[in-house]
């Protein structure tokens, strides 16, 4: 596929692709569970409440509580999906992950909304940019990033089918639908567009953004190489260091903060190999505000423009 | 069926394990495990349903979490007297390449532990949702824990206390080991729990409390009682007060012992005083 194959079919939450995902789970999988701390709506799981209330607790506002009844849950044979926003998903609540989760190596599944500045008018105290380092660093955590509602709703699915610890991160803001639907492959990158001058690595929201910035490059005869890397942890360091040997030189784009998120993946992974320029657009170590998410997007420099000018400059940095 | 005599008799072998393992280690917490040795031997030798041929997801059997992991010496000595795994693997107890680590693990795949424990507050949590589990697969075994007192200063814990009867997990038997003593000193002193037992009644579990957890006859008619209280809508709980360090007499009522290896001089007296009645493991 290539840039014009990626069709705007509309605009969704990716929340609603994991509400609408666990909807479809639990009509075919019968282990499948839901927990929630008190933010069924947000999450999406209204309709999985009421189709499966046996299968659906309501923790209440515990979210410690939680994540350590999810991991019981596995004992039993059941796939559980913790499900909160992503700061009280991760944050809060990491050393009973990391002991009751990710030590013991049990099948939970935490799905985190609200991630990054996107979260929108709460503000700082409820929009996580960490959370990606933070779960990534757990050894044996899956850790996906999904970009659209499609996208997200393919990795819920496939989530649910992978047995081991995973944190599945999505956002609250309605977004453009462009990936077409089908089945998600954990750990594999996606080549969206093939090129030659320079590669945009991209997650989650970003994937969009780094999608528009590509098509006004193209417009200006840059050729760009775009991957969607939905699947932080395990990383596809094959198809990451195949492209930069053709582009000589990467973008790396994702709502989270620049330390400990994708764009350090990849520069440790290129150090390792073969170090080229890197370009990061991502949120400068600072924490969020108030404001809309387009607002927020702009003032944390996460827009098309950031990454359209991070690709300009990171070409210019090749020898 | 064994009876009190014979399950006597295994703790006292159990005792004897806990201070060799500790001492070979050079590191561990022995005064917590000798004072739950009644509490553990009476729920492996004649409580629970449980079969040392272990599967992970313990389906048909009761199932028991430790949740103050620190304690883990009494249990790895009551699993390999059970038939989990060979008597000898204690004699590895915190040593390098170990199945035995110093808090309990599933990493290694020692049989008989289904999740890591040993930062508190966490297996009260964990066993309600084994809990839950059971009860979504039809199973009508009994989920058991045990927990320290001190551990109850943990915020994890009360969020447990509150869910379990709220959704009417009743087939969950929880035990605190009430000896009152934590590393820093007395529980009362350190943080006070101040009435627990009304506390934990009004959060509506169904309080029972063993006065001499060191009395193998009263622990396990207790047991026996906080069986027939599950399946009623309403968790169980067992407030068991016993002595740290108990067996050993210059142990006994030390918060000192909480954490601390004997020496060579310290093993010879301590084991002079539990008589071998399995057979040592071999190192």
């Amino acid at each position: 596929m290539a840039l014009q194959d990626y069709v705007t079919t509309g605009k969704k939450d990716t929340r609603s692709g994991f509400g609408d995902g666990i909807l479809e789970l639990g009509r075919t999988n019968p282990n499948v569970v839901a927990l929630c701390a008190d933010l069924a709506g947000s999450l999406k799981l209204d309709a999985f409440i009421k189709e499966f209330p046996e299968r659906y607790v309501q923790v209440g506002i515990a979210e410690a509580n939680m994540m350590g009844i999810a991991a019981g849950l596995t004992v039993g044979g059941k796939i559980p999906f913790a499900t909160t926003f992503a700061n009280f998903a991760t944050g809060r609540v990491y050393d009973q992950i990391r002991q009751s989760i990710a030590y013991s190596h049990k099948n939970v599944k935490i799905a985190a909304s609200h991630a990054g500045v996107t979260l929108g008018e709460d503000g700082a105290t409820h929009q996580i940019l960490e959370d990606l380092g933070l779960m990534q660093m757990l050894p044996g955590m899956v850790v996906i990033n999904p970009c659209d509602y499609n996208q997200t709703k393919a990795a819920t699915l496939a989530v649910a089918e992978y047995v081991g610890p995973v944190y599945l991160r999505f956002g609250r803001p309605v977004w453009p639908i462009f990936m077409p639907e089908g089945k998600f492959e954990i750990g594999k990158a996606i080549l969206m567009n093939e090129g030659k001058d320079v590669t945009i690595f991209a997650t989650g929201h970003l994937v969009w953004k780094s999608l528009e910035a590509a098509r006004q490059l193209e417009a200006e005869g840059v050729s760009v190489e775009l991957i969607n890397i939905h699947t932080i942890k395990p990383l596809d360091e094959e198809a990451i260091l195949r492209s930069v040997a053709k582009t000589r030189c990467m973008v790396v784009a994702e709502e989270h903060n620049r330390i400990g998120g994708l764009g350090s993946s990849i520069s440790t992974l290129l150090a390792h190999h073969t170090p080229v320029p890197l370009e990061q657009v991502a949120v400068n170590d600072s924490f969020g505000e108030s404001g809309t998410p387009d607002q927020l997007m702009k003032k944390y420099g996460l827009d098309t423009i950031n990454v359209y000018e991070a690709a300009k400059k990171v070409i210019g940095r090749k020898n | 069926m064994a009876s009190v005599e014979e399950l006597k008799r295994i703790a006292s072998q159990v005792r004897r394990d806990i201070i060799r393992m500790v001492n070979g280690a050079n590191s561990g917490h022995p005064g917590g495990s000798l004072g739950c040795t009644e509490y553990m031997v009476a729920l492996y030798f004649n409580q629970m349903k449980h079969n040392s041929n272990f599967t992970m997801d313990g389906i048909g059997e009761d199932i028991f979490f430790l949740s103050n992991g620190h304690i883990c010496p009494v249990w790895y000595s009551v699993l390999a007297h059970s038939g989990y795994f060979q008597p000898a693997e204690l004699g590895t107890f915190r040593k390098l390449n170990s199945r035995v680590q110093g808090h309990p693990a599933t990493a290694e795949h020692l049989p008989g532990i289904r999740s890591a424990a040993g930062s508190l507050g966490q297996g009260m949590s964990v066993a309600i949702g084994a809990a839950l589990a059971k009860k979504l697969n039809k199973d009508n075994s009994i989920v058991y824990t045990l927990h320290g007192d001190g551990e109850f200063q943990e915020g994890q814990i009360w969020e447990a206390l509150m869910f379990a009867p709220h959704h009417k997990v009743d087939n969950l038997i929880c035990t605190i080991d009430y000896n009152n003593k934590q590393i820093d000193g007395d529980v009362d002193k350190v943080l006070s729990h101040r009435n627990l037992k009304a506390k934990l009644t009004e959060f509506g579990w169904d309080v029972l409390e063993v006065l001499d957890g060191n009395d193998m006859a009263a622990v396990d008619a207790a047991l026996t009682d906080a069986q027939s209280r599950t399946g009623k809508g309403i968790p169980v709980f067992i407030m068991m007060h016993t002595v740290m360090g108990k067996g050993v007499d210059f142990m006994e009522n030390h918060h000192q012992w909480h954490g601390v290896a004997p020496n060579a001089e310290q093993t010879a007296a301590a084991l002079a005083q539990l008589p071998e009645t399995l057979g040592d493991y071999k190192v």
